[in-house]
């Protein structure tokens, strides 16, 4: 058999039982369930979830345990996620996956920037990258105090000497109040960071590598677009030259300079028409 | 080439396409009006190959217009993927892509997934002559027709086309199929079935293009499955004067176009022909 047909057979669709559902906020809900394969998957790559008979969605990995089990954050955004979100303990979901490539393991000074559920992958790296670092700052923001997500697990995992954990609230009911780019500039100015990590809100990316550039620290960013097929080939998904599910999700700051009239600015809706972000 | 459906949506992945090597390349289709396309799940993933239902995603020709004059800056042919939902549709979407530079067109007479369009028209030999003139009448460049296997005679709908003035005939689209999910008991994709693509479906095309090859003197384009130069041989010795590749990018990579181009090469080398063209269609008089 040519390994060519073996390649697409490894990444067929699974049906898997959820072992638990967790609410992380108003919006938010985690969804733990086995797959060895998804298992395997290094921090910032994403898989294919299905709902029966309703949709299949993108999601970031949260978590991807030895014991086969695996994590995602799903928000309640529309038709897909709602439908996502009535599934209980022992219902039945698809999985493909995992997909797309991972972030650099660095050491040294590492910065991460997370808004949202883009917290996700930006804590899964944490958990993996904490005993290499020399320091480790983990900026994270929501709107509001029940939005932040994640902040116990995070206060767990950035509980070291060399850790760092700031918030910011938008309404200021916790933490720094205002956007998570406003402790950055500060940061920035006082410390020297060896790498930046960013994860969230495309606009805040955009500011995050804005903040990169000025200051010349290496950054990492980890974008969404529409996904349809998740193994290159439908075009759904591309930035520039780039399809985001094959040669991201994860791209340098080298290649988002390639692409600055579209980061933080548009993406190629179901039509394949550019829209504003 | 490379493969309609394929990256065809944005120029610049049509870029990343000509530079791993492909001599031509052909757009995602396009028609009149945007179409926002299927739900997902829109693909599955089979042992041998894919089965998509995408449902014609595409943001309609007027506003693809940019997108063909940029690709036209690759230096190769470019050939735009039209279907419509009548004769007259597909005319007009035909010349407002000859008029933005394509080098020829491609009519989708045999997407299976979509109504009214596609293998509905490319299944029956009446419309199918009546849609392929009307293009003939109003464009200048080739006209290409791209015919579905699922029919009971493809070389009798291949007649049809080559007869009605089609410049050559793209042999095959996707074969219509479907995957069911034991666990759940329902269909995986949101269109129920969809055309399944890949080495799966290799062999039907070869057969499907060493039949049309009997009975029509137009250039026969052989696609379906092909991952290797020996796939890409195997259809010009059953008749092909050129070959398509598309579901070989999810396993290759954009590259699979020079890895197969040398590999042809090396082949007509080690077996003594001086050009590619004496092994179109040398199967036939064995």
């Amino acid at each position: 058999m040519k390994l060519s047909a073996y390649r697409i057979a490894a990444n067929k669709l699974r049906t898997t039982h959820i072992l638990s559902v967790d609410t992380e906020s108003p919006t938010v809900k985690i969804f733990t369930f086995k797959d060895k394969q998804c298992a395997r998957a290094n921090p910032g790559q994403f898989l294919m979830l299905w709902i029966p008979s309703v949709d299949e969605i993108p999601l970031s990995i949260l978590d991807a345990k030895e014991n086969g089990t695996v994590s995602v954050a799903a928000k309640k955004v529309g038709d897909a996620t709602s439908a996502f979100h009535n599934k209980s303990v022992g219902e039945l979901i698809g999985v493909r996956g995992p997909f797309g490539n991972c972030f650099t393991l660095k050491g040294g000074r590492i910065l991460m920037v997370s808004g949202g559920t883009g917290t996700a992958p930006i804590l899964f790296l944490a958990e993996r990258l904490t005993p290499k670092t020399a320091k480790l700052v983990f900026v994270t923001g929501a709107k509001t105090r029940e939005e932040l997500l994640f902040l116990n697990k995070s206060k767990r995992t950035l509980d070291g000497e060399k850790t760092q954990l700031i918030a910011t609230t938008e309404d200021g009911s916790y933490g720094i109040k205002g956007l998570v780019t406003k402790p950055l500039e500060k940061l920035l100015e006082r410390e020297r960071f060896d790498m930046i990590y960013t994860c969230g809100p495309e606009q805040m990316m955009r500011k995050v590598f804005n903040l990169a550039e000025k200051y010349e620290v290496a950054l990492e960013a980890s974008l969404e677009r529409l996904m349809r097929c998740a193994i290159g080939l439908c075009g759904s998904c591309v930035i520039g030259r780039y399809r985001v599910c094959k040669d991201g999700p994860i791209f340098t700051a080298k290649q988002l300079r390639e692409n600055k009239s579209e980061f933080g600015i548009s993406k190629r809706g179901f039509s394949g028409r550019k829209i504003p972000l | 080439m490379l493969a309609s459906g394929i990256l065809g949506l944005s120029a610049e992945s049509l870029g990343n396409v000509v530079m791993g090597g492909a001599g031509a390349i052909v757009t995602k289709s396009v028609g009149l009006k945007p179409r926002n396309g299927y739900a997902n799940p829109t693909i599955v993933q089979t042992s041998y190959g894919l089965i998509n239902a995408m449902g014609l995603p595409n943001p309609g020709i007027t506003e693809f217009v940019k997108e063909i004059r940029e690709a036209k800056s690759f230096g190769v042919p470019v050939i735009v993927s039209v279907y419509g939902f009548s004769a007259e549709e597909y005319a007009t979407a035909a010349k407002i892509a000859v008029d933005a530079g394509a080098d020829a067109v491609e009519l989708n007479v045999s997407c299976p997934h979509v109504k009214e369009t596609g293998s509905e028209i490319g299944q029956n030999p009446k419309i199918l002559i009546k849609v392929v003139r009307k293009v003939k009448t109003v464009v200048e460049k080739p006209v290409f027709v791209k015919l579905s296997p699922n029919v009971t005679d493809i070389a009798e709908i291949a007649e049809a086309a080559a007869k009605a003035g089609a410049n050559a005939l793209t042999a095959i689209n996707t074969v219509k199929a479907m995957a069911i999910d034991t666990e759940t008991t329902v269909p995986i994709l949101s269109n129920k079935t969809g055309g399944l693509s890949g080495p799966a479906i290799k062999p039907i095309a070869v057969r499907c293009v060493y039949e049309i090859y009997e009975g029509v003197k137009v250039p026969i384009i052989g696609c379906g499955g092909i991952t290797d130069w020996r796939d890409a041989v195997e259809f010009l010795l059953a008749g092909a004067t050129a070959v398509q590749i598309g579901t070989a990018i999810a396993l290759k990579g954009p590259n699979v176009f020079k890895k197969v181009t040398r590999g042809i090469d090396a082949y007509l080398k080690r077996k003594g022909f001086k050009s590619v063209n004496e092994i179109v269609g040398l199967s036939h008089c064995s």
